[in-house]
């Protein structure tokens, strides 16, 4: 049963309820429950599906406390749209329901919390409800989600493991600070905590870390440039590797010189692979880079891209993404690209414009480009090298070495 | 101007039963810094006329709204700022009434200075349309009843800055207009009130673009001045249609502001332009490259124009000529604008949190008042009911004569 209030409790809101005119009862989960999840699921583009999804919306957030868990349990089939349409009916019930004195139905959250196949956002959702009724409960629980696959709730548990870290370092405890930041390092996923690890280790810790390998950063490229950019339509011109990948052949660069791809291996801890290193630091150009990537198995991945220049992307020859702004900032995931790996051989080609501008900010010709499941966690190359700390002399027209 | 403005807000607003006392979007009902009445506001700012204070859960640095006894704020917390919220608060006492949460569905990449709650949400008097650097577009109803939501990364992928976005929709007519502009995927729509959906949507200059729609008139018709580096394009808000250009540039940061068919333009300076009715270009009325504005925006009210130029300098100008009546040196670096009413006292805040009142009425125009807040404020304030309401990244405060 959802319910367990004590009398008084319960009793108070109803003689408060009745007194100012107000119906005291609610509706239990609706009869047309499915229904209505079923037209919030139905939101679409362009506000498709508005109309209907806020009829049904009025319907399950007026219901009761046993509506909480069939609306999060429908998360996990939802887009996020309609998990967001979701979300606020279960937190109108649950104000409403506590401001009332009733109780949330712990045990039946406390499942749900656990249940690891369910939505990771609805899953952190049901642990906040928690954390509002039972704090020191919730407190007890956030070590266990240190493995989590959600990292809405990973994240607290890495955390804890930080600030243990930080306390032992501080009192001078570096073998076991060392390990704890260690295992911390292994369990996060999110790109600010690891970079606080990392910075940790590196530093007064003095360990060595391969931060490549732990994000999947891709280190080994082929590269061709420059090709032309002038007045930025190198975006949408199609250039020779665009049409064929052949690493030994010759192509008309910019101003008619004679180009040919050179391999480029990344030494830097966050995967910078940087154009401006063996092109010089041009304006108006385009240039390419190609790897492959060789999959242990036929498998779902994302290829996340960090870059401030204009690019674009293609798998395997299908072009993923595209975006022609530069220079406005980049972050390590800026971009989150769903994927299919091949089991096996696949390709990787990125095209890279540089613009005109001329500040020291536009300077940088450059992405990061990592391979890595959906929530954050690396895949590696079966056949990934051993990440390199200085850079290995180039030779032109070699065969890109595998990630 | 004031009976052009008067007739212009009157023509704005939906529901004239408090539409007096109401301040429904970004820099007020005309979106020019003025509101009418207002003649008791505080001119000390002080702790004796802080009337309250509380604290927000996340970021934000769009200007809180006021809808009859309502204040409504919009701010985003968490890793990356990937939750959004909606409160709303009794203007009375700060209690607040309800919070809506939500999960980002677009990029909330944006600048360390600037934040995913950057744009001021808007209303029509019923409901409130909240928007953030994310794309995501929420209708509430001033319950915090959902009504519909929009996903506007989902439906146009590369509409984002890397920077952030910032710019605030208004509500014109039957209306909800917004520039989605950006490098990349640039464009600019009128959204259905009741539904979401497009009601028109126009490709737009592709450059970042951080300024806000204003609405004002052209001969007897409602126009929302579209700005963007190009310059202004003014639209029918309901259905974009193009009734004027000017074609001379403007600033990609500080907004427009209008005095009934006038336009106070950010550009070679400040420029003053007048729409003609037969479809040719407007008239260009004065231009003053000495009145150019750094961040803020210009200010309009009692027959002049204010401007803050980079260096924290408040010149006032005479709405007609362009004139230059005065200048005073205020304490800056300022990212918000300013805000008067008809106690004719200038208000705001630079970035370190420091207020400023400034008493217009004084020959060369006279601080009268400052207050330390002790946070970075990046924001405009708001005014409605004789009281000033403003935000920071941490809190919400009002500013009331004590009654």
């Amino acid at each position: 049963m959802i319910f367990r209030p004590r009398l008084t409790r319960f009793l108070a809101p109803l003689v408060a309820m009745l007194a100012s005119g107000m119906t005291p009862l609610r509706a239990a989960v609706p009869d047309d429950f499915e229904q209505s999840v079923a037209a919030i699921q139905a939101v679409g583009p362009e506000g498709s599906g508005n109309v209907e999804a806020a009829a049904a919306w009025k319907k399950l957030s007026d219901a009761d406390a046993t509506a909480i868990l069939p609306l999060l349990r429908a998360m996990e089939k939802s887009s996020p749209l309609a998990r967001n349409w979701l979300r606020s009916a279960v937190e109108v019930i649950v104000d409403r329901e506590l401001k009332a004195g009733a109780q949330l139905p712990f045990d039946e959250l406390g499942s749900f919390l656990l249940d690891v196949r369910q939505s990771p956002q609805g899953r952190r959702l049901a642990f906040d409800m928690i954390s509002r009724i039972d704090p020191e409960t919730a407190k007890t629980l956030v070590p266990g989600f240190i493995e989590d696959p959600a990292t809405e709730l990973r994240r607290d548990a890495v955390k804890l493991l930080m600030d243990e870290g930080k306390a032992l370092a501080e009192a001078d405890k570096k073998q076991a600070a060392v390990l704890v930041y260690r295992q911390a390092l292994n369990s996060a996923r999110d790109v600010d905590q690891i970079q606080e690890i990392a910075k940790q280790l590196t530093g007064k810790l003095e360990q060595e870390i391969d931060l490549p390998r732990h994000f999947g950063f891709l280190m080994n490229w082929q590269v061709i440039g420059p090709f032309d950019n002038t007045k930025r339509e190198g975006f949408d011109t199609v250039f020779p590797p665009e049409e064929e990948i052949k690493l030994d052949g010759n192509y008309p660069g910019k101003d008619g010189k004679e180009i040919g791809w050179q391999p480029l291996v990344s030494t830097d801890e966050y995967g910078k692979i940087d154009l401006n290193q063996p092109f010089g630091p041009l304006k108006e150009v385009t240039g390419y880079a190609f790897t492959e990537f060789n999959s242990a198995q036929a498998q779902p991945a994302e290829l996340r891209l960090s870059c401030k220049n204009a690019w674009k992307i293609w798998l395997n020859g299908e072009l993923l993404s595209g975006r022609d702004e530069y220079h406005r900032g980049q972050r390590i995931d800026q971009y989150q690209l769903p994927v299919q790996l091949k089991a096996g051989k696949n390709t990787i080609l990125v095209k890279l414009c540089q613009n005109e501008q001329t500040q020291d900010w536009t300077v940088e010709w450059e992405f990061k480009l990592r391979v890595c499941d959906a929530t954050g966690t690396a895949i590696l190359a079966v056949d990934r090298p051993e990440t390199q700390k200085t850079q290995a002399p180039t030779r032109r027209g070699r065969p890109a070495d595998a990630n | 101007m004031r009976f052009i403005a008067t007739i212009l807000g009157l023509c704005l607003l939906l529901s004239a039963s408090t539409a007096h006392a109401d301040w429904r979007q970004f820099r007020g009902p005309e979106g020019n810094g003025y509101v009418e009445g207002n003649e008791n506001l505080p001119i000390e700012l002080s702790q004796e006329t802080m009337a309250w204070k509380v604290a927000l859960p996340g970021r934000g640095l769009g200007s809180p709204i006021i809808v009859g006894d309502r204040v409504f704020v919009t701010a985003a917390s968490g890793p990356e700022q990937k939750q959004l919220h909606v409160l709303c608060f009794d203007n009375a006492d700060g209690s607040l009434l309800w919070q809506r949460n939500f999960w980002a569905t677009g990029r909330t990449m944006c600048h360390n200075k600037t934040c995913v709650a950057a744009p001021t949400p808007a209303s029509d008097g019923q409901h409130l349309y909240a928007l953030w650097s994310s794309n995501d577009l929420i209708c509430l109803d001033l319950e915090g009843n959902l009504i519909w939501t929009r996903g506007l990364t989902l439906d146009y992928p590369n509409a984002s800055n890397s920077l952030g976005m910032a710019s605030s929709p208004i509500v014109v007519g039957d209306t909800l207009v917004a520039q989605i502009e950006n490098d990349s995927e640039s464009f600019a729509a009128g959204f259905d009130l009741a539904t979401g959906a497009n009601k028109w949507k126009i490709d737009r200059p592709k450059a970042a673009n951080w300024t806000s729609p204003v609405p004002m008139k052209s001969g007897e018709q409602l126009v929302v001045a579209l700005q963007s580096s190009e310059g202004i394009l003014g639209v029918l808000p309901a259905t974009g249609s193009e009734i004027f250009e000017f074609d001379k540039g403007a600033a990609t940061i500080p907004s427009s502001a209008a005095d009934g068919d006038t336009l106070f333009i950010p550009s070679n300076g400040l420029t003053a332009i007048k729409p003609s009715e037969n479809g040719e270009k407007p008239t260009e009325l004065w231009n003053e490259s000495a009145q150019r504005p750094g961040t803020s925006s210009p200010l309009i009210t009692d027959d002049r124009v204010y401007t803050l130029n980079s260096a924290g300098v408040l010149s006032a100008a005479d709405l007609n000529s362009g004139e230059r009546l005065w200048r005073a040196r205020l304490k800056g670096p300022f990212a918000g604008s300013p805000v008067a009413s008809d106690n004719h006292h200038l208000y705001i805040f630079n970035e370190q949190g420091v207020g400023q009142c400034v008493d217009l009425s004084d020959p060369e125009g006279k601080i009268v008042s400052e207050i330390e807040l002790g946070e970075t404020i990046l924001g405009t304030p708001s005014l409605s009911d004789n009281a000033l309401y403003i935000r920071s990244d941490g809190h919400l405060w009002k500013f009331a004569q004590k009654k």
